[in-house]
């Protein structure tokens, strides 16, 4: 009898679940499934194939050792930092004039946001013109009398993450900006004309009240475009391929060259479960949060 | 208190806060829009101009040679082909990538939302938490995978691996487009016998061509734009645009013609810069309906 409950219980809805198979492998055997084969495997001292040679944190002990990693990890962090920062508060000041009743408002957004249509790759390879310390913005001020100017910051060691943060800022914004503008859109009329008999001035009614009230849009803004700062490496590749020596490195670009350059597997998913941890430090919170708040509704 | 007439007061054309206002939105604009001048001029120039002039200075004489040799002659290490393979690959990748992905998605939304059944939430769950998962972490095990279905080096695999990381953000905005249809409609269409794919192809699809247009956007262009999924399953012979294009700029070899260059760049541009100025209010409700995790 219970065999036969159990039977109809699966075929219950079997088109469905037929139907919906690509996602439930897609979670299970790729989302899951892959990571943890990464996770068990950079445990291992796998070379060019897969081996189950297990040598326990040895990986992640050379991996901290390594000076290039922990330039990676440096620069993401810069990168990362800049990023965020500059992306939300100049995305939220655009938002915040284009709401102002601007004429021409749709050609102002559609300026700020082409970028954010374009490959890395294209953004990369625009700005590494652009910073050509021959022929770019530096030679063009120079050109005007100013012989002394420099702006070399793609061939210098210590500027170059810097050049490669101002490309990827000018890629990420628009983004930041549509988001912020949708959720100053959704700020009730009548705080604004509340706040205007009140006589408080407009900034401080950011400040004090729409900032405070869109924290949910600025939360999700941050998370998005951090997890997308883990990913960062089309960018590098094209504005300077990790260079000069390996002083613009970052750790997605590290995964791949211990991949399919040096094929040390081994270092490499190491390296990649260092990646998966941060985003899962970012991400859990939030996750607990967004679920938690629609649990209390 | 003075005794002042009620209604929004009648604006001034040009009081000193509205100049600043726009005076900020040209400066930001002027500086969003230069690199895409800057492009345009330099793949208009002769390197002979580029050597004399500077970076920001229009073309004295326009020439179109770059964009020719760019298209139909640069080149990327050993082959001079230009990049008219690598769009072409392009062409062949996304257009079965962008179909291939939006029905599995559209039918996972419609799964989720209208035939739920146990555990599909924790799926969907899974698949947006995954969509956070750096590449990185999933590529080597996909290497394995599509080695072992005997597509690794394909355009199958490519759509393959386009398929499963396109699906998070499009089967929630599918799940989303769906949930909001009143609910009576599948009731109705379940009354009068119609099963899944019924339903799905009679009463679903023709009400939601706004979202399969927004997920089209999405897709090209995301699609468009990749480069690491490109290089790494592709295989040499079907390397897409953007592979094409970094081969092409990041070649040691030769002297730098930042003209073809900067056209070949613009060639690569051109398909999500069009599709992005043709459909904006689109485009931008891609960018909305992706950022509300339902």
């Amino acid at each position: 009898m219970s065999a036969g409950r159990a039977q109809a219980f699966w075929l219950r809805n079997l088109t469905a679940k037929i139907a919906a198979i690509p996602m439930i492998l897609t979670s299970l055997v790729i989302f899951i499934g892959c990571s943890i084969w990464t996770v068990v495997y950079s445990f291992t001292s796998s070379r060019s194939l897969p081996v189950t040679d297990f040598v326990g944190f040895r990986q992640y002990e050379r991996l901290f050792g390594a000076h290039r990693w922990s330039l990676a990890v440096e620069n993401i962090a810069i990168y990362g930092v800049l990023t965020l920062v500059f992306a939300l508060t100049v995305g939220f000041i655009l938002a915040a004039l284009l709401d102002q009743k601007i004429r021409f408002e749709s050609i102002f957004r559609t300026i700020f946001l082409y970028p954010y249509a374009m490959s890395f790759i294209v953004t990369g390879v625009v700005w590494q013109w652009m910073f050509n310390p021959g022929l770019g913005i530096q030679h063009f001020v120079r050109q005007l009398g100013f012989e002394n100017f420099t702006f070399d910051l793609i061939s210098n060691r210590n500027t170059v993450i810097y050049a490669i943060a101002i490309a990827g800022i000018w890629q990420i914004t628009g983004f930041a900006m549509v988001l912020m503008l949708a959720g100053l859109r959704a700020v009730d009329d009548q705080i604004w004309k509340a706040s205007r008999v009140d006589g408080i001035p407009a900034w401080k009614t950011y400040v004090m009240i729409i900032i405070p009230m869109m924290r949910g849009v600025f939360v999700t803004s941050l998370v998005i475009i951090a997890a997308g700062i883990v990913k960062l490496y089309d960018l590098v590749v094209a504005m300077t391929n990790g260079g000069p020596g390996f002083a613009s490195d970052v750790p997605a670009m590290y995964v791949y060259n211990w991949l399919f350059e040096r094929a040390n597997l081994g270092h490499a998913m190491a390296a990649s479960t260092m990646m998966l941890l941060t985003v899962l430090i970012i991400m859990v919170p939030w996750f607990y949060m967004e679920y938690g708040r629609k649990n209390k509704n | 208190m003075k005794n002042e007439p009620k209604g929004p007061r009648p604006r001034k054309a040009f009081s000193p806060g509205r100049i600043m206002l726009y005076s900020i939105l040209v400066v930001a604009a002027i500086y969003y829009a230069l690199p895409l001048y800057i492009m345009i001029v330099t793949s208009l120039k002769g390197m002979p101009e580029i050597r004399m002039g500077n970076i920001f200075a229009p073309p004295v004489e326009v020439t179109f040679a770059p964009w020719v040799k760019a298209w139909d002659s640069a080149c990327t290490g050993l082959y001079c082909e230009g990049l008219k393979v690598g769009f072409w690959n392009s062409v062949k990748i996304t257009v079965p990538s962008v179909i291939v992905s939006i029905a599995v998605a559209s039918v996972n939304g419609y799964a989720l939302v209208n035939w739920k059944f146990k555990g599909s939430e924790f799926f969907f769950a899974v698949l947006i938490f995954g969509s956070f998962i750096p590449y990185q972490v999933m590529l080597y095990p996909l290497v394995i995978i599509t080695r072992e279905l005997g597509i690794f080096g394909s355009l199958w695999a490519v759509i393959f691996v386009h398929t499963i990381f396109g699906m998070p953000l499009l089967t929630l905005i599918f799940r989303n487009y769906f949930a909001a249809l009143p609910e009576e409609l599948f009731k109705a269409a379940r009354v009068d016998g119609a099963g899944f794919w019924g339903i799905y192809w009679k009463v679903l699809v023709p009400m939601a061509t706004p979202i399969f247009v927004v997920a089209v956007i999405l897709q090209v262009t995301g699609i468009w734009n990749d480069f690491l999924f490109g290089i790494v399953f592709a295989g040499q012979p079907n390397f897409p645009m953007t592979v094409q294009l970094n081969n092409i700029v990041n070649t040691t070899q030769g002297i730098k013609e930042y003209n073809v260059n900067m056209a070949a760049t613009m060639l690569t541009a051109m398909v999500p810069l069009v599709i992005y100025f043709v459909s904006g209010r689109f485009f931008v409700r891609g960018i909305a309906a992706g950022a509300v995790k339902g």
